[in-house]
């Protein structure tokens, strides 16, 4: 299929889920997210469980070879089997055994991803083995015959009607289920009797405790219990990474799983089972033998599977996939995720921010290939994963490797000579316009107006969206001929140098310097209002552009040609301001992974975005009434600006000269850099972004004016509202019109 | 354990809606007979002074398990900031007696009562290293929002009752 058409395909593929399953995911996924603020809130120690979280998980990665040997030895101690399974095959073939040897007609399973990896259903149903999933959104899926959306609520895309209808139609109760308790009473029934009838049940582990050989299972509905106790046969299938040193590990994740995930401080039932266990079977064959009486010979079987993961372990990009706790956090967390779920946002087994390291890592990047565009590095997942997995650097990962499996040549011709990347040359055509969008806005400039005028017309945009998937319904930048830089040199600095309170760099970002100038002459005048000496310096383009496209060479070489130009100023003592957050946010966050380590500390340690400069001068005595304020406001911060922590500078500052600020509780905008231009997430994009339109044109906000602190969240805001957005800095501006 | 503890424990349980009663070791045998519906099976509670009444079963068959309506068994600690009760698996049958039935009643020391996780983990950890190794932290009745919205009784009790002993 040619790029147009593949990209036509994905977009009709997100329309049709936004369509079907759009509204249910929506809901349920932005309830979990809302839970989770709210109970982490309650924590009065929530930063210091997940330090603990994360370092037992470093601990025991590093040491993984060696708990799995442990955890063998005190398992079979306890009177148990262990089997280390290489791969699915291998994991499924044990099972089958185990099921052939106990003469296991029917297998009851609670809810496990683990076996969705394996493919343990099929595996068991074609040996005739019954198959039960007994959590209750597993059973629905297995009824409807359809795969998880969600790694904790797997039928989370399906509203109460529509499994109203598909238990009705397959069950033909006597009187039509209608509500969720009536649709659960009658699951309660049907699967209990189900369990009452099993020969073995199988369970994932959330955490295996190598000290004593514990599982534990963290569950709300009660069936893994039902699961074990009916059964006199339990199989527990796990990752090997659910291995932790000791019982005491599990402290932490207690505390932080549910809240991470669905919101709840501690979900029903957190099962510890050091199995075989001594609870006495209830066998319903022998429904009038005291249950204390029966048969307490239990058996019971751990199947430990590596399936990708030690070779992930020694993949030092993908390593820290390992860690994760399969919470749900970095999904419901995930504006895109929201809005579209697991089916698109989801590989073979796996969904949601964390699952293109899973992907990648147990099925390869074939089944990663399919979603990973959908994370656009907005960063919301990083500060909700209790372990604190970088999810959006795996991705960037492993979308650059993806890049590097590309058709090599294709479109050769037109990019190598054109552009200055560090890139093969298989790389897609769209991913290498937007990753070089600095080439792009130095040539739009510097043949301003003319380029505006000619990238509008239509036979431009018709081309530009049928090569490199630019959709036509976006407004294209409008490159300005005199940039900022320009604009600055000519007109100089308007503090002197032995007057000043402090000399700054101005940072150049590129939208700044070729597109909205206006707000880079704002950022100007309000740093002189406080006495602040500005330098424009000739910087690079700081990488976050190539990096969004999967682009880490091309990113890395331009961090050190940022660091190269900005290491005389540093050592000068003059600060780094910066306007647009997501060029911040690169200096802060993924320069560790591109610059030395001390390059990087210093480069963050001295660069602050705008408004928290202005905070700080203000806070250190300048005068806020140089500053224009004074204005209604609805502010949408910026996704990673609020991963940095670094919003309530804004809001504190506009508060402080008289504003009146209305702040938007939505993740992201939808736009996320270049995700917004691009044809086959234009839908996607629109409908992520409604919901700050939502907010925005309540009665509350729709008069007030529109801020915005990144780039391409002011130009989602003015297709969204059909107003114009502008950047906080340009309210304070002393220069500032009324009204403006 | 402080009072402090206790107060936290039940404001917990009575977030989650869980019905508490504290009673005196000896009265034990009325708060059961006001909090449990008939059948009731039990599994032994392991305390000083305190047995089950005689019209509890506490041998019961699969088929008494289908039929209770409430099961009583002991919980070996209480975790305030979360309303939790630590049910340790007997090999009487206890775990089944607070699964099966709609009702479970945990009767629970009130010295038993802990802050949080970390201390109740800390117990537990040194119980399974001597060998009692199989425990539930229950909070509140089993539940499910898996089919639309949030219903209690999934698979397990739709209610818990805990009776506290105030020695």
């Amino acid at each position: 299929m040619s790029n147009s058409g593949s990209r036509e395909a994905k977009a009709a593929h997100l329309r049709q889920l936004l369509e079907t399953e759009g509204d249910a995911v929506a809901q349920n996924t932005r309830g979990f997210n809302a839970g989770r603020y709210d109970s982490v809130s309650r924590l009065d120690d929530y930063e210091a469980l997940k330090a603990d979280a994360r370092e037992i998980k470093e601990d025991a990665i590093a040491r993984l070879p060696e708990l799995i040997d442990r955890v063998e030895r005190t398992v079979e101690a306890n009177g148990g089997t262990v089997y280390i399974a290489d791969d699915a095959a291998d994991a499924n073939r044990y099972i089958s055994d185990v099921c052939d040897e106990r003469s296991a007609e029917r297998v009851v399973k609670s809810k496990s991803m683990t076996t969705e990896e394996l493919a343990v259903n099929e595996a068991l149903e074609a040996d005739g083995v019954d198959v039960v999933e007994t959590d209750l959104g597993e059973w629905v899926l297995q009824v409807a015959d359809e795969t998880p959306s969600h790694i904790v609520a797997p039928a989370l895309h399906k509203s109460r009607e529509r499994i109203a209808d598909l238990i009705n139609e397959t069950f033909d109760p006597e009187e039509p289920l209608e509500t969720a308790e009536e649709l659960t009473m009658f699951a309660r029934d049907h699967l209990g009797e189900l369990i009452e009838g099993a020969d073995v049940g199988m369970t994932g582990a959330n955490f295996i405790t190598a000290d004593t050989g514990t599982i534990a299972l963290v569950t709300s509905e009660g069936n893994a219990r039902k699961t074990v106790t009916a059964t006199d046969t339990h199989i527990a299938v796990a990752g090997v990474e659910k291995v932790v040193p000791s019982f005491e590990d599990l402290a932490p994740f207690i505390e932080l799983i549910g809240r991470s995930g669905t919101g709840q401080d501690i979900t029903s039932y957190l099962s510890l089972l050091t199995p075989p266990v001594e609870s006495p079977a209830v066998d319903f064959d022998e429904p009038e033998v005291a249950v204390a009486d029966g048969d307490v010979d239990r058996d019971f079987h751990l199947v430990l599977v590596d399936n990708g993961r030690m070779a992930m372990r020694e993949d030092d990009q993908l390593r820290e996939t390992l860690y994760c706790i399969r919470c749900s956090a970095c999904a419901n967390s995930c504006a895109n995720f929201q809005s579209v779920g697991g089916h698109a946002f989801g590989g073979e087994t796996y969904s949601g921010g964390i699952a293109t390291g899973w992907e990648a890592g147990v099925h390869g990047s074939d089944s990663a290939a399919g979603f990973n565009d959908l994370c656009t590095g907005c960063s919301r997942c990083v500060d909700a994963c209790p372990v604190g997995i970088d999810i959006p650097w795996i991705n960037t990962v492993v979308r650059d490797r993806l890049n590097r499996e590309g058709d090599e040549g294709q479109f050769d011709f037109l990019y190598e000579g054109l552009v200055p990347d560090e890139e093969p040359g298989g790389i897609d055509v769209q991913k290498r316009l937007f990753g070089n969008y600095e080439t792009l806005a130095k040539l739009g400039s510097a043949t301003a107006p003319v380029s505006n005028w000619i990238a509008s017309t239509r036979p431009a945009r018709a081309a530009l969206e049928r090569v490199a998937g630019v959709d036509g319904r976006r407004e294209l930048p409008d490159f300005q001929r005199e940039t900022l830089r320009d604009w600055y040199a000519s007109r100089g600095p308007r503090i002197d140098a032995a007057d000043a309170d402090r000399e700054v760099v101005l940072y150049p970002d590129t939208y700044t310097d070729y597109v909205d100038v206006d707000r880079g002459k704002a950022a100007v005048r309000v740093l002189e209002a406080l006495n602040v000496r500005v330098r424009i310096p000739d910087v690079a383009e700081s990488g976050r552009a190539p990096l969004s496209q999967g682009m880490v060479d091309t990113a890395d070489e331009r961090a050190s040609r940022v660091y190269g130009t900005l290491a005389e100023h540093l050592d000068a003592g003059r600060d780094v301001v910066v306007i647009e957050p997501s060029d911040l946010a690169m200096f802060h966050r993924e320069y560790e992974k591109l610059l030395p380590e001390r390059s990087f500390e210093r480069l963050r340690d001295s660069s602050y975005e705008i408004l928290e400069f202005v905070y700080g001068c203000l806070e250190n005595g300048a005068d806020a009434d140089s500053l224009r304020g004074d204005a209604e406001i609805a502010y949408h911060s910026h996704c990673q600006q609020r991963t940095l922590g670094l919003e309530p500078y804004t809001t504190a500052v506009l508060e402080e000269v008289g504003c009146d600020v209305l702040e938007s509780d939505v993740e992201c905008c939808g736009m996320a850099g270049s995700f917004g231009y691009k044809s086959e997430y234009y839908d996607l994009s629109m409908d992520v972004g409604d919901r700050l339109r939502e907010q925005f044109t309540e009665p509350a906000a729709a008069d007030r004016i529109v801020v915005a602190s990144g780039t391409s969240c002011e130009d989602q805001l003015g297709s969204l509202l059909e107003r114009d957005a502008a950047h906080p800095v340009e309210v304070l501006d002393p220069h500032r019109r009324t009204g403006r | 354990m402080g009072t402090d503890t206790a107060a936290t424990f039940e404001k917990s349980l009575e977030r989650l809606n869980v019905e508490r009663t504290a009673t005196a070791a000896t009265d034990v045998h009325g708060v059961l007979e006001d909090v449990c519906t008939t059948p009731t099976v039990g599994s032994s509670l392991p305390f000083d002074g305190v047995s089950l009444p005689e019209w509890v079963n506490d041998t019961p068959t699969p088929e008494d398990l289908r039929d209770a309506e409430t099961g009583i068994s002991a919980a070996s600690i209480g975790i305030a900031d979360y309303g939790s009760v630590v049910l340790p698996a007997r090999p009487d049958g206890s775990e089944s007696v607070s699964l099966f039935p709609d009702t479970h009643v945990a009767v629970l020391r009130m010295s038993d009562i802990v802050p949080g996780i970390p201390e109740a983990i800390a117990r537990l950890g040194d119980e399974f290293r001597a060998g009692n190794d199989t425990a539930i932290i229950a909070t509140g009745p089993s539940a499910t929002a898996d089919m639309g919205s949030l219903v209690t009784g999934a698979h397990g009790p739709k209610e818990v009752h805990v009776v506290i002993l105030d020695e």
